[in-house]
């Protein structure tokens, strides 16, 4: 539009508001992060109250269902693994912009690959060898699914939304077709899935509890990969350029669509991974509920983070303790168990809906501080 | 009806839009708003027409104040807005076109005339086509346009479809008509029909306010003219005021123009043959251009003409429909973008904040996107000498870690020559000094030339005048959906080639095309 005020070097003294903004903005950052949170609660403890349940008693029952005893404690860790991986992944997506909810297919794509590789190689091959295989995998299902998706996105301009939503419809319908067709489990063909796995390729798990170590430390250590390349590299910054304006980062020598790519790919290569480790460690079998719809929940976690990695792990193990405390609520209160999810969902509406929201807005992120 | 701005301000961030304007427009007279690109005049047009609220000062309408919160309200209150680029409906036909919003407009009374009057709530329910019909071709007939209310607006020209908007505005019972660059892109005998109306509509009693570039519309039409200039009110003048005056309100006083000494050289930096470009709505072609080094072409043209499409087709951002391209030499027809940023070519957009940088990234970040050789891990360190050193350089107003959106405008545009590579073979501009003040746009080009005398060659696409004789070897000239050939500045005058921008280009002119371009709306 019009002319600024003068610019000329010299005239007014040199701003810094990057400093400056960084110390104000904390305590708005933390009421930005804390006021949904207590909205939300607030929310379903009405909720309760109205269902003739005391909040306290819903609150001691989640606890005391997540982490009563070891073994609930060990499956909140479980539980926890895949939701880091694809969290992990969906932190790529995102910071290029990309409202990626196809990480629910590539997660069950991962577990329809690894479980097709582990019929195809055992027992042909020695088992630890025939589980790495059925991880890589999964892993490579996972990016194919997340290229497709991808290609959809950069060369068919479909919205990346709809693509990753159809990709997901494709991935549940070959899952269904393989448990009552060609794997179906001799003679039953169920919703329960397909023929077990040889125990020989489940993963070791902590003393006889779900929780498999392996599986945790390759989330954690995907976790901080991701925060690594995403703070640290040239690539991750060429991802938020691209999230933040892809014309410009254009116009500045950056592929945007082969970075888009790029970040689909990694997203479905995590959640595939995670998809092989449900079959791997957790259901040793295929089945249509495979994902148990984490790659959702995983959406959730990382909306709610504002994209930050550091942030993820927590509110991960937040939302998989609601998730296995619940669990335990249609017996001790003869409340539904989707008791969690409401509050999941609240949460995170509450915090894309809050007036003091950091910066939400589509691709806006900030430098990784993890 | 009479139109009273009192004062009015509007800013965008740090930009005063409109500053403290003030002007009176007569009922039964055609008010002309001059002024070059970025003056306010759309700001001002807006405010008028509902879109956008004042910061502060009133508006009157036949002495009465009015608070305008959306278009329906100033519709309501008899303003009707008629677009560069008319708001219709492309998949509607005619009659349905001049129908839409119309109940509601009805009911909200404001003199419009009501369809089928005292037929009750039922004429707010059903669309009443018939009666829609026949007012639609009586006005039409008053105005000598033809129309047919049962073709799609989509397969209209733009003057039809102008045509069609502005006797929508009156069936809605408009009583001030604004006008935006209405004469852009609309064929001659269009205009003639244009102007016919509007000379009708003052008869009748009607304020018409028009927003043009053109000073050959200006003076065909209006009574009275106000020129605005970086959002002031620059001065008023009666007409016949003559064109002289007129421009040098517009442009401020005519600098004397400082030698230049020439910097082109041997050897041909770009080189265009034949080469067909276009978007969805123009098409262009340019027979030769041979670009030499250090040679600094000017783009001149209405903004929306094409410019930006040849820019971003010599920096490869767009696929050439026929003909070469050749950048140094290298033949670069239907190569990629990088193949491009590898031949040397620099690309500075108009658009600093969306389109040139990256909102939400520091200085440095833009540094290290910049980087030529990036290996995997950023190295902060380096990155942050190497930014304090374009900082330094370009004498840039900020930090290393200040957000390039927290600059100023002056302070983006030397961020952005800072980020471009030091030894360009060709450095395409769009509007290199907007929103600059004139040290600060002085510096500008004292570091283009810079470049220039070091063998780079520079397109660049301006609307003003000054700047294109000032600086430029030889200047093209868009207009109507052509370019000129190159003219050399040493043939040109400020007035002739503000006569070419308004249509007359030499060349013989082929028969106008059937929608011919029609120019982009004020940013």
């Amino acid at each position: 539009m019009s002319p600024e005020p003068a610019d000329r070097p010299g005239s007014s003294a040199p701003r810094s508001p990057g400093v400056r903004r960084a110390w104000a903005a904390w305590p708005g950052e933390v009421a930005s992060r804390l006021a949904p949170l207590a909205l939300a609660l607030a929310f379903v403890a009405g909720l309760c109250a109205l269902l003739g349940a005391s909040p306290a008693a819903v609150a001691a029952a989640l606890w005391d269902g997540a982490f009563g005893s070891a073994d609930q404690a060990a499956r909140v860790l479980a539980t926890l693994a895949p939701l880091l991986l694809c969290g992990s992944g969906l932190l790529f997506t995102f910071r290029a912009g990309l409202y990626h909810l196809g990480v629910e297919g590539q997660l069950v794509l991962g577990a329809l690959c690894a479980t097709g590789a582990a019929r195809a190689l055992w027992p042909g091959l020695p088992a630890g060898l025939v589980v790495a295989l059925c991880v890589a995998a999964g892993a490579l299902g996972g990016v194919l699914w997340g290229a497709l998706t991808g290609a959809l996105h950069t060369r068919g301009r479909v919205s990346e939304i709809f693509a990753g939503l159809g990709m997901n419809f494709v991935a549940q319908g070959v899952v269904l077709y393989l448990v009552f067709g060609p794997w179906k489990r001799p003679g039953v063909a169920s919703m329960a899935g397909t023929e077990p796995l040889d125990s020989a390729l489940w993963l070791s798990t902590l003393g006889g509890t779900e929780l498999s170590p392996a599986a945790l430390l390759l989330a954690a250590l995907a976790l901080v990969g991701t925060a690594v390349v995403l703070g640290r590299t040239h690539f991750g910054l060429r991802l938020r350029a691209v999230g933040l304006s892809p014309e410009a980062a254009r116009v500045l020598g950056v592929p945007a669509a082969r970075e888009m790519l790029a970040a689909f790919a990694i997203s479905g290569a995590l959640a595939g991974v995670a998809g092989a480790l449900q079959v791997l460690g957790t259901f040793h079998r295929l089945l249509p509920n495979v994902s148990s719809h984490l790659g959702f929940l995983a959406l959730l976690v990382v909306m709610l983070a504002g994209r930050r990695a550091a942030l993820v792990a927590p509110i991960a193990l937040f939302f998989s303790a609601l998730n296995v405390g619940s669990l335990k609520l249609p017996m001790t209160l003869g409340l539904e168990s989707s008791l969690s999810g409401v509050l999941q969902g609240v949460l995170v509406l509450l915090a894309l809906l809050s007036p003091w929201k950091a910066r939400v807005g589509r691709g806006g992120g900030r430098p990784e501080e993890a | 009806m009479r139109i009273e701005i009192e004062r009015v301000a509007k800013r965008f961030g740090p930009v005063n839009a409109n500053d403290d304007v003030s002007l009176t427009i007569q009922a039964g007279a055609v008010h002309g708003l001059l002024g070059e690109n970025g003056a306010g005049k759309s700001t001002l047009l807006r405010i008028l027409g509902g879109l956008l609220r004042p910061d502060a000062g009133r508006l009157r309408f036949d002495g009465r104040p009015v608070a305008l919160d959306s278009p329906a309200d100033a519709l309501a209150a008899g303003v009707g807005v008629l677009h560069q680029e008319p708001l219709d409906f492309p998949p509607l036909t005619v009659l349905e076109s001049f129908l839409v919003a119309r109940p509601r407009a009805a009911r909200a009374g404001g003199g419009a005339r009501a369809l089928l009057p005292g037929r009750g709530r039922a004429a707010g329910v059903f669309l009443p086509r018939r009666a829609a019909r026949e007012e639609l071709l009586a006005l039409a007939a008053r105005f000598g346009f033809s129309v047919d209310p049962d073709e799609q607006v989509a397969r209209l020209t733009l003057g039809e479809r102008q045509q069609l908007e502005l006797l929508r505005l009156l069936s809605l019972g408009a009583r001030a008509l604004l006008l935006d660059e209405p004469t852009t892109g609309i064929s001659g005998a269009q205009q003639e029909a244009l102007f016919s109306a509007l000379r009708r509509l003052k008869q009748d009693g009607k304020a018409i306010v028009l927003v043009s570039h053109k000073l050959s519309d200006v003076e065909a039409l209006c009574d009275r003219v106000t020129v605005l200039r970086q959002g002031k009110v620059a001065g008023e003048a009666e007409m016949p005021a003559g064109a002289a005056r007129l421009v040098a309100l517009m442009f401020g006083k005519a600098l004397a123009l400082p030698e230049r000494l020439p910097t082109a050289g041997d050897g041909v930096a770009l080189a265009l043959e034949d080469v067909g470009f276009g978007d969805h709505r123009l098409d262009l072609r340019l027979a030769r251009l041979a670009v030499r080094r250090g040679e600094v072409i000017g783009l001149a043209g209405l903004e929306g003409s094409g410019q930006r499409l040849l820019l971003r087709a010599c920096a490869g951002l767009l696929r050439v429909r026929r003909g070469r391209v050749a950048i140094g030499g290298a033949d670069l027809t239907g190569r990629p973008y990088p193949a491009f940023l590898r031949a040397g070519a620099g690309y500075l957009p108009a658009d600093r904040r969306r389109e040139g940088l990256i909102a939400g990234l520091s200085i440095e970040e833009h540094v290290a996107l910049r980087a030529p050789r990036p290996g995997v891990f950023l190295r902060p360190r380096e990155i942050r000498r190497a930014a304090e050193r374009a900082i330094e350089a370009l004498r840039i107003h900020g930090r290393p870690e200040t957000p390039v959106e927290a600059l100023s405008g002056g302070n983006q545009q030397r961020a952005q020559l800072a980020l471009l590579p030091g030894d360009l073979a060709l450095l395409l501009l769009e509007q290199p000094t907007r929103g600059l003040d004139i040290a600060s746009a002085r510096w500008v080009w004292e570091q283009l030339l810079a470049r220039c005398r070091a063998g780079t060659a520079l397109l660049f696409a301006s609307s003003e005048l000054d700047e294109l004789m000032r600086y430029s070897d030889r200047i093209l000239v868009f207009s109507g959906g052509r370019v000129s050939p190159p003219v050399s500045v040493a043939d040109l005058t400020l007035d002739r080639l503000g006569r070419m921008i308004g249509g007359e280009l030499d060349e013989p002119a082929p028969a106008p095309a059937e929608p011919a371009a029609p120019a982009r709306s004020d940013p």
